[in-house]
């Protein structure tokens, strides 16, 4: 099936743009590069067209990677339905969004540059979706970290992009720690890494070892798919251009845990502790993400608080055992956020890089279509019904529901917060009067066309059956018949949620801000993200600069491993001052010593002699 | 009296004496040419202990050492005058408390 085609392709558009790009046209630069995607893309559709129906896994093997007593790692990719639906969210919305790029990039330097990161990050992204052992799915896991890293910090003449960048990666060094441990306890435990040998022996271990897998694996989870308390470096990552915080911060790489949760269900199924972990780890970030959401001014920042709440509702299908749910609101998320987020960028496009919404307002009239496929995407969001995020977000609430009833509830409020924080952001940015400077235009075809095609989707996207299709793969039982007082009441709250925001920012916007003054302490906390950032900056980050400025450098640095050199040196030195005195350069006291050394070596000799006898 | 009846010991405290003066002369003379004497004589004075040692032993040794002495000897006033002729010609002294120029 040539299942390596799919990474491969990328990557040699990586290749040529990486390194020929600089001396190339944009438009030759956007040929390989939206060219390899696209192609990426057509051999996805082909493979799956040829596949039929998929059932089961088609696994190929390349090469064998390590070899070394019982650890025999082979790059191996597979290719079953949950990979399936995944390869076509990622190279259908990586292409529309690579598309839309070439309008956004047109006037910003270090073209080829982007496009080449941005390939590079498709390569990885396909192969962490295509491995099929848990190390090949790591090094896929690493490499969009590390593009990730780079497409932050693109603009990194600026201090706050390069440091956005580290923050990212550090902090995902702490989730990789979690997973790494998780590999090296499956290996001891299971003598293999490949998902099939390693699910097939699953059930049969003791639930503590698998409670443990489990737990670790979800702390890299919790890294990547900007989980607390790890979550703190999605916000910031929003510091790159607008189409890498679609794809990359929204679609697709931070959906990556998501996945790999997914992906180890055997694992799960059998730690119920594991499990209720990840479901209560979901439903409290979906809520505190979705309430920072609700006063941040950053256009880009509402989404990706937005973007972080939405992850830990998929954390909650996936912890409530609905894992084909967490993955359809995967897809569905992948639509819409990355509809929102190429709207926004739409929208700074206009306004000539402005990004807060309070310079924002009555941008319905200038830029229409940004407004109507941005609006597709806000009633997706909010799960107005029959649009997607309806399906999937009903779905996983209704699994919550039938495990733990408080879960459904949490996760009902925060979908009112949801609508609230989306139309709030919608109202501000394209009602009332026009509060800034720049004169907003239209964005190129180029750009509104993919706008338009997630729009479809968006609102569309729910009729894709993805829990259905992925029934056979999670082993899941169908469906009972649906609940509908359960699906009125998460309705009835969205539309609340809408209902507030028009009351609050459109009907009568001077009451936001008597609202905010009411509940003045909680606005405040929220409104500094409860100050998580300089919590873990006194907690964590300062101790560990002072630590290491302080003990590690001052003291054991300067004073000991230096003062250890040092002192060697100087004591070498005032040896060396007294010895060097006998070179006096004068032949006689030259002559003298060495008399005195003869003499003193007849006496020794006599003495050894007299001694001796 | 003949030469079989002169006692070791005589030559040995005349080698020494030899001796002795050239060690003097050699760290308390101050011209080179003076110090390079006192080296010679040291030199002779150490042949003659060989010579004496040889002669009473009844062995070749000492004379094969003597002979080695004399070679190294001769080269080393060859280099030794042929040093000093260039020393004195480029300071025009031959003090040799005068040449510590490679102390430092």
């Amino acid at each position: 099936m040539q299942l390596w085609l799919i990474p491969i392709l990328p990557l040699a558009g990586f290749a040529i743009n990486g390194l020929f790009g600089r001396r190339f046209s944009k438009s030759l630069v956007n040929v390989f590069a939206i060219g390899s995607v696209l192609l990426s893309f057509a051999w996805v559709v082909k493979t799956l067209a040829g596949l039929g129906d998929i059932s089961g896994t088609h696994l190929e093997h390349y090469f064998t990677w390590i070899q070394s007593g019982a650890l025999n790692i082979g790059c191996d990719f597979a290719i079953d339905r949950l990979t399936a639906v995944m390869l076509l969210v990622v190279t259908g919305v990586g292409s529309l969004i690579h598309i839309y790029a070439i309008g956004y990039m047109a006037h910003e330097g270090g073209y080829y540059r982007f496009f080449a990161y941005l390939n590079l990050f498709m390569f990885f992204m396909l192969v962490l979706v295509l491995g099929a052992s848990y190390l090949v799915l790591f090094v896929g896991w690493e490499g969009v970290g590390l593009c990730s890293y780079l497409l932050i910090g693109f603009y990194f003449d600026k201090q706050f992009a390069t440091n956005a960048g580290n923050k990212a990666f550090i902090v995902n060094r702490i989730g990789d720690f979690g997973f790494s441990l998780a590999m090296f306890l499956i290996f001891v435990n299971f003598k293999s890494l490949d998902f099939a040998t390693v699910f097939q022996a699953a059930p049969g271990m003791s639930e503590a070892t698998l409670t443990t897998i489990g737990l670790l694996l979800l702390v890299g989870a919790c890294g990547k798919s900007a989980q607390l308390p790890l979550y703190v470096w999605l916000p910031d990552a929003m510091a790159g251009p607008t189409p890498v915080s679609a794809l990359i911060h929204a679609a697709t790489m931070v959906t990556a845990g998501v996945y790999m949760t997914a992906r180890s269900w055997v694992i799960y199924t059998h730690a119920p502790v594991a499990m209720n972990v990840i479901a209560i780890m979901g439903v409290v970030t979906a809520f505190f993400a979705a309430t920072i959401g609700l006063a941040q001014n950053d256009i880009k920042k509402v989404f990706a608080y937005s973007t972080v709440s939405q992850l830990g509702y998929m954390f909650i299908g996936v912890g409530s055992g609905a894992f084909g749910a967490g993955i359809f609101h995967v897809v569905t998320h992948a639509f819409f956020k990355a509809l929102l987020f190429l709207g926004a960028g739409s929208v700074i496009h206009a306004l000539a890089g402005e990004q807060d919404m309070r310079n924002m307002g009555g941008l319905r009239s200038k830029i229409p279509i940004t407004f109507w496929t941005m609006m597709c995407a806000a009633v997706a969001i909010s799960g107005v019904p029959p649009f997607s995020g309806f399906f999937s977000k009903d779905a996983i609430l209704a699994a919550a529901y039938e495990k733990t009833p408080w879960i459904y509830w949490l996760g009902v409020f925060t979908a009112g917060l949801t609508a609230f924080y989306i139309f709030r952001a919608m109202f501000l940015t394209f009602f009332g009067n026009y509060r800034g400077k720049a004169h907003p235009h239209e964005s190129p075809p180029v750009m509104w066309i993919p706008l338009a095609i997630l729009a479809l989707l968006s609102l569309g996207g729910g009729f894709i059956p993805v829990p259905e299709f992925l029934r056979e793969v999670f082993h899941a039982p169908p469906e009972g018949p649906a609940n509908y007082t359960l699906m009125g009441i998460s309705v009835a709250a969205g539309l609340i949620g809408i209902f507030l925001a028009w009351l609050m920012y459109c009907f009568k916007p001077s009451m936001a801000e008597s609202f905010a003054e009411r509940v003045g302490i909680f606005y405040k906390l929220v409104y500094n993200k409860y100050f998580v950032d300089e919590i873990y900056g006194v907690a964590i980050v300062r101790p560990i600069v002072e630590g290491s400025r302080v003990l590690l450098w001052k003291v054991v640095d300067v004073s000991g491993i230096d003062g250890l050199a040092n002192g060697i040196a100087t004591w070498c030195r005032g040896v060396g001052g007294v010895l060097r005195r006998i070179q006096s350069g004068n032949i006689r006291s030259y002559a003298t010593w060495v008399l005195f050394g003869s003499v003193m070596l007849i006496v020794a000799m006599g003495l050894a002699e007299g001694l001796a006898r | 009296m003949p030469l079989n009846q002169v006692p070791l010991s005589w030559f040995l405290i005349l080698s020494a004496a030899l001796f002795a003066i050239g060690v003097a002369g050699f760290l308390f003379r101050r011209n080179i040419i003076t110090v390079f004497m006192s080296i010679e004589l040291m030199l002779n004075a150490v042949n003659l202990s060989f010579i004496a040692f040889s002669y009473q032993n009844k062995q070749v040794n000492g004379h094969l050492l003597a002979f080695f002495v004399m070679v190294v000897a001769a080269a080393e006033a060859a280099v030794g005058l042929a040093i000093i002729l260039t020393v004195f010609k480029n300071r025009a002294t031959l003090n040799i408390d005068e040449m510590d120029s490679m102390k430092d």
